[in-house]
């Protein structure tokens, strides 16, 4: 006869109540975990959309992911020819502040070769950039309907096309647009910004009379040059080992060539290692209040069954009977908890303002973590069951 | 051979100044299928000597000898008189102390399971004996919700479910009016008697005296 059962479908309400508020503790740590993953699923999904095989970006940076890196736009060409690359492509990235009506709307803004490698890997709805500048390509998350048309910089930018689950690592929508767009967003000097430039350079000029003669005009491409990138993309022959040709690629001195898996843990073990040890830290802290909270209910449960349990001695129950009635309880607590949490969190996920991605394999550690502290929690109760008096059922005289 | 024998059995609480001795040299034996009251006011040892006797409180020295098993001056560790208590004791509170989560049939059927009856057939058998105390249609009730009387008639069920060789019962009719009070002291003559177990009653109420055996009265912690 399983007493731990009856004593729960007994006090049901009560019961369900108490799992309840462990279910919501459990749900926290579940969201907590679900975020986590999300972050990381964001900041790889915007690694991963290009396909690339290696990321060349500026010699001593880790990529335009972690830090700021600038290289010629025209290096992809020369990429191109190393033995083993198939295709290699610029690409520019950015954060940008956009006002859509409104709203403002933060983005990250990729800039690629229409035909070239990082264009997002579908278009959900509408059409994709094909050669056409002022076109941009946006995220659904952004919840921006095709047609929009959002100003940028010095020109306006229709919506023509969604894409759906590319965001940066903090979670904005990514927007993509032609190279040539993004260099002049990313780039192009203000008109002030570039005749003080020119007037700074032709005094300097002054004191160089070999070029005093040079016309203005030709100092424009010096003042401003927009023919940069962040990053060129490279997709490999099959046959080719990354190792190899990124080794041949930083033999020129200016570059560094990553493989995706570089850039990918750059942005996981740099970039949101601390959110992500934070999140862990605020886990460990939960489930250290989940494991008090269940101890602390599993024995006042315990407490008020303490005449039964001396009652249960005096009839004969062995100690395991009774330790068992607590630990399955625990358990029961733990399992019912865990279950509600679980449901909570399966309805309320989607509508979490970031990614909550929340895997099986999670779920089946935190469940054997559960379950661990739910023995844990149960010991204390166990431990004050066993001591009971048996006396303490029967009167004096 | 008597079912209980105890034998100069001393119960001493506290030490020093402070001590107490609450059974002074207490020597009795019940054979089986003997009924026996201990009689006595408040304080004068009648539970003590039941706590002793069942050894959930042994003595502080004495020998005490149920069904065919001895342990004196406490040599009987815990366990043992647990597992004792389990297989050849039925033994009935003042307050009934039935488990409040288990129905009355439950109640029952749970000192049958704890001796290895299959669940299914403990059932079966405590349904039987409950039915015999014409208290089938309680069965599947919880305490809560039966009357003072149910639940000592459910409790002494429980005590005699297993057919133990002793039967203690602490003050049965303490929490009950007379007539309740005499019907459950009748049910336990005669369960006690088709039985054959050694019937120990702790009472103070001299109207439920009726049919026993022997009545021993006891005084600051000695058998008169």
């Amino acid at each position: 006869m399983n007493l731990a059962i009856r004593d729960v479908r007994y006090h049901l309400g009560r019961f369900l109540l108490t799992a309840l508020g462990v279910g919501l503790l459990l749900a926290t740590v579940m969201a907590m975990g679900g975020i986590y993953r999300g972050m990381v699923e964001d900041a790889l999904s915007i690694v991963r959309a290009p396909g690339a095989d290696l990321w060349v970006v500026q010699k001593d940076t880790n990529g335009p992911f972690a830090e700021s890196s600038r290289i010629p736009e025209d290096i992809y060409r020369v990429i191109r020819a190393v033995p083993g690359v198939r295709d290699a492509s610029p690409i520019a990235f950015q954060s940008l502040q956009l006002r859509v009506g409104e709203r403002p709307l933060r983005v990250q803004l990729i800039g690629f070769r229409p035909g070239g490698l990082g264009a997002p890997p579908a278009v959900a709805e509408g059409r994709p950039i094909v050669r056409g500048r002022y076109d941009l390509l946006i995220d659904r998350k952004s919840g921006v309907p095709l047609g929009t048309e959002i100003r940028i910089g010095r020109s306006t930018f229709t919506v023509v096309g969604l894409t759906e689950g590319i965001v940066s690592n903090s979670g904005d929508p990514a927007a993509f647009v032609a190279l040539r767009d993004a260099q002049e967003i990313q780039f192009q000097k203000a008109n002030e910004a570039i005749r003080n430039d020119r007037a700074r350079l032709a005094a300097s000029l002054e004191e160089a009379p070999a070029l005093r003669d040079v016309p203005p005009e030709a100092l424009g491409g010096i003042v401003q040059d927009t023919r940069l990138a962040n990053a060129i993309l490279v997709r490999l022959e099959a046959w080719a080992d990354p190792g190899e040709v990124a080794a041949r690629i930083e033999r020129w001195n200016h570059y560094r060539a990553m493989t995706t898996a570089e850039q990918e843990d750059v942005l996981a073990k740099s970039v949101i290692d601390r959110a992500r040890q934070q999140i862990l830290l605020f886990r460990i802290i939960l489930l250290a209040v989940s494991t008090v909270i269940i101890g602390l209910i599993i024995y006042t449960l315990t407490m008020e069954k303490t005449r039964d349990i001396a009652t249960l001695k005096i009839i004969g129950a062995p100690d395991w009977k009774i330790g068992g009635l607590i630990l399955q309880q625990a358990l029961v607590l733990g399992l019912l908890g865990y279950g509600l949490g679980a449901a909570l969190i399966g309805l309320a996920f989607e509508y979490f303002p970031r990614r909550v991605a929340i895997w099986p394999l999670d779920q089946a550690i935190l469940l054997g973590i559960v379950l661990a502290i739910c023995v844990l929690a149960s010991l204390l109760g166990i431990r004050r069951a066993l001591s009971v008096d048996p006396t303490t059922a029967m009167g004096g005289g | 051979m008597a079912a209980i024998e105890a034998r100069n059995l001393t119960k001493v609480f506290g030490a020093g100044e402070a001590a107490v001795q609450a059974l002074k040299g207490v020597s009795l034996a019940v054979e089986p299928g003997e009924l026996v009251a201990l009689m006595g006011p408040s304080g004068s040892g009648k539970t003590t000597l039941l706590r002793a006797i069942s050894l959930i409180d042994p003595p502080t020295s004495g020998c005490v000898s149920v069904a065919g098993q001895t342990a004196c001056d406490g040599d009987l560790v815990r366990l043992d008189a647990r597992r004792l208590r389990r297989e050849k004791m039925g033994i009935i509170f003042q307050a009934y102390n039935l488990i409040p989560f288990l129905t009355a049939q439950e109640n029952v059927a749970l000192v049958l399971t704890l001796n290895g009856v299959p669940r299914r057939e403990a059932m079966r058998r405590a349904r039987h004996l409950l039915e015999t105390m014409d208290l089938g249609h309680r069965a599947e009730t919880h305490p809560a919700t039966l009357s003072g009387g149910e639940q000592q008639r459910v409790a002494v069920a429980r005590a005699v479910a297993n057919t133990p060789a002793v039967i203690l019962a602490d003050e049965p009719t303490a929490a009950l009016d007379t007539e309740r009070g005499k019907a459950v002291m009748d049910l336990l003559r005669r369960l006690g008697r088709e039985q054959q177990a050694a019937v120990v009653v702790v009472t103070h109420d001299e109207r439920m005296l009726d049919g026993f055996d022997r009545i021993y009265r006891m005084t600051d912690g000695r058998l008169a």
